[in-house]
């Protein structure tokens, strides 16, 4: 333990003499409420403080539903943290917003990061500066209901693989009573879930289209691709009924009470999931394309330093991160919260890749892509619309993504 | 102040102006002794009001007019606010999820209150005569009016969900009507939210009607019945003239309840905030989205003095129009 907190230490630029020369200093770190995160980073703060003596650890959490609030606002009353916790895709906001400060190239060089973490840390990158670091990260995969697919007659050992053998398997399982109201749905359709993330960032792709240019600030998917996927997508409803929206409220939800033989999600469905004891799960990667295309969609909380931070709090703010994204630190994340490994080196080793949970959603992430939201909740928004003005309205894909396409771009404009 | 001292000085001039003063019999009387028991009981009376006056100045009308100048700003929270003008206002004119929301407001409102006044007037009118189980079937209708929206609204939510596991498909199936797609449904979504919230105000409005019926003397009645008037007749004649300034409040209290809609909403639709495409979104909901979802304070602000206004206006159009006929 001592040697990793030493190589860490070292990567960071920052000896570890650095931790007994400084005085008792404390810093504030910021996140939001999660039973497990909370546990996990209680346990970081311990071990930190331990080879830190000196340097104490303020853990601040608030509920989710206000956690931006509550960092912009301590910001305006010039309280910030020191270390916070945020969402990649708050970074503009942040950045704009002066909450951050850039990390330093001297404690966290470039090319260091840029070899060591998964290629997704470059949506942390803003004016060539980096401006957070990931402990973990999320990304998609497709969750089955063994005893369904048993039960269909499928193999519940041998998941689909192709976008092809994914409808066949959800065309099995899908079970309706004599009026032809579904009872249990071969597959979850969620847009308000995760998707809409699928949907953006790996039907598209396999379609054969891009969702947006490659610095995410124009949209792309209003293309003959695009609209290709959001038909296929709608006509999983409208066409084959193997799913329906709103069917049991919520995707998860119906996965959960065993009402849907498949659902796609991410890393942190996990933790809700390993509760089920009614039927086996089981985790595959998300089926390829028709030319086997690959895709998904990661995402991460990262770990910021707060603008306010200078002297002895930001050297011991660096040290704190440069801990908390450290080998060690994603181990114990990993093991705590579940979340796969920021750095590729911990992520990817044999028993991780070889684990029947983690290993599809880690293959994952080798191919995934991680759209920059410029207002996430907004954006998902007009995805859910597009899908509900042809399933509720009877809108033409076409009408639906035109429509989609250009409220995206504005509001992406008006962002810039 | 003229009317308070007027009114707080009237007692007090009668019984204790003609005292002595019983604290300076010889001294001059200087600064709080100079002062009359009356002016003194002012003074009093203005101390106890300054502190809720001061208070509600600070965290109401404060913040309220502070609204006014936001929606002249860009203000994001990050940024300093920067005036605008009424660029805030011009893009509310033309953004048509705006006039959208504005007449699910209006829907709400227009179709919420009748109904429930209404439906509340005819349950208090016959629970009034019935004497079996009386209190009972008034706590029953009074306790959703004691019970959380949010816990409300997450069961109407379940209710309201396609088979195999809503209750209402459910209970419409065994009847062989066919399943409603209800809050997945933009033709059903606002009126199936309307019902919970309605249900939610019945029981306070029904005590209160009640309350206002047993105030009508008995004697009225009487007088009615001897004169061969039948029930109709009385009830257009008596009960209802008589009954009017409990509507009034009722009228006025359950508009701006409708105005205000937003936990019912927000808790019923929480996967797609005021959907399916905003059929169901009040106003109340879109001033949160922008506030707290795009952090868009000066669109939030302007949102919020549009609806202050209406609330403004409704208000005092009811009462000007319901007692103008009295």
């Amino acid at each position: 333990m001592r040697t990793t907190l030493l190589k860490a230490g070292l990567l960071a630029g920052v000896g570890l003499f650095a931790a007994n020369a400084a005085q008792a200093v404390e810093i504030e770190y910021w996140q939001y409420v999660f039973d497990a995160r909370v546990k996990a980073m209680d346990q970081l703060i311990e071990n930190f403080e331990a080879a830190n003596p000196g340097v104490t650890v303020k853990h601040v959490t608030f509920p989710y539903a206000d956690y931006q609030t509550r960092v912009v606002a301590a910001h305006a009353a010039g309280r910030g943290p020191d270390v916070v916790q945020l969402f990649y895709g708050w970074t503009d906001n942040f950045v704009d917003g002066g909450i951050l400060q850039p990390l330093s190239q001297e404690a966290f060089p470039h090319a260091q990061i840029e070899e060591d973490f998964f290629p997704i840390v470059t949506a942390m990158k803003r004016e060539g500066e980096y401006w957070g670091l990931p402990t973990a990260v999320r990304s998609l995969a497709l969750f089955y209901n063994k005893d369904l697919f048993e039960e269909a007659g499928l193999d519940p050992e041998s998941p689909p693989t192709t976008l092809d053998e994914w409808v066949a398997a959800a065309e099995a399982t899908t079970k309706r009573d004599g009026a032809g109201n579904m009872i249990s749905a071969g597959t979850t359709l969620d847009m308000a879930g995760q998707d809409h993330h699928w949907w953006r960032e790996v039907l598209v792709r396999q379609f054969g289209g891009e969702p947006y240019t490659d610095d995410y600030r124009t949209v792309t998917y209003d293309s003959e691709a695009g609209r290709a996927a959001l038909e296929w997508y709608t006509d999983l409803q409208l066409e084959k009924g193997v799913g329906a929206a709103g069917f049991m409220d919520e995707g998860q939800a119906a996965f959960r009470a065993g009402l849907a033989a498949m659902t796609i999600d991410g890393t942190f469905r996990l933790g809700a999931f390993r509760s089920i004891e009614s039927f086996e799960w089981g985790v595959a990667e998300l089926p390829a394309g028709p030319d086997g295309t690959r895709s998904n969609y990661s995402s991460y909380f990262a770990n910021g330093i707060g603008a306010s931070a200078e002297g002895e709090e930001l050297e011991a703010a660096e040290k704190f991160l440069a801990y908390i994204t450290s080998e060690e630190a994603m181990e114990v994340w990993l093991e705590t919260v579940g979340e796969l490994p920021a750095r590729r080196e911990v992520a990817l080793t044999e028993a991780n890749l070889a684990d029947p949970i983690y290993g599809p959603f880690l293959r994952g992430l080798e191919y995934a892509h991680t759209t920059l939201f410029v207002d996430e909740a907004a954006q998902r928004q007009l995805i859910i619309d597009a899908t509900n003005r042809i399933l509720l309205q009877g809108q033409s894909p076409e009408a639906a993504l035109e429509q989609a396409a250009r409220d995206e771009q504005a509001l992406i404009d008006a962002r810039n | 102040m003229a009317r308070i001292s007027a009114r707080t000085s009237e007692p007090g001039v009668v019984t204790t102006a003609p005292l002595p003063s019983p604290t300076s019999p010889e001294a001059p009387p200087r600064g709080w002794h100079r002062l009359s028991m009356s002016q003194k009981q002012v003074v009093w009376a203005w101390g106890f009001l300054a502190l809720p006056i001061l208070f509600y100045a600070g965290i109401r009308f404060y913040p309220t007019l502070d609204a006014f100048w936001l929606s002249l700003t860009d203000w994001n929270l990050l940024r300093p606010a920067r005036f605008v003008g009424l660029e805030n206002y011009a893009r509310l004119v033309s953004d048509p999820q705006f006039w959208q929301v504005f007449n699910n407001t209006f829907a709400y409102l227009l179709i919420g209150t009748p109904t429930s006044i209404v439906i509340a007037f005819v349950i208090a009118y016959y629970l009034d005569r019935v004497r079996f189980m009386h209190g009972l079937i008034r706590a029953l209708y009074f306790l959703p009016f004691l019970t959380t929206a949010a816990a409300m609204a997450w069961v109407w939510r379940w209710f309201y969900q396609p088979p195999p596991i809503g209750a209402i498909n459910g209970f419409l199936a065994t009847f062989g009507i066919p399943a409603q797609p209800f809050l997945r449904s933009t033709e059903q979504a606002l009126p199936a939210i309307m019902v919970t919230a309605i249900w939610a105000g019945l029981g306070f409005q029904i005590i209160i009607f009640m309350a206002g019926l047993r105030a009508i003397p008995g004697t009225y009645y009487e007088a009615a019945r001897i004169d061969g008037l039948g029930e109709l007749a009385i009830l257009r004649k008596i009960t209802l003239p008589l009954l009017k300034p409990t509507t009034v409040f009722l009228v006025v209290l359950s508009s701006i309840g409708f105005l205000r809609i937003f936990d019912q909403v927000y808790n019923m639709t929480t996967n797609d905030p005021g959907g399916p495409l905003g059929s169901t979104k009040p106003l109340v909901l879109m001033i949160y989205q922008s506030a707290f979802s795009s952090y868009e304070m000066g669109y939030a602000a302007a949102q919020t003095v549009v609806l202050f206004s209406i609330l403004l206006v409704v208000s005092l159009l009811q009462l000007w129009i319901l007692r103008e006929r009295t």
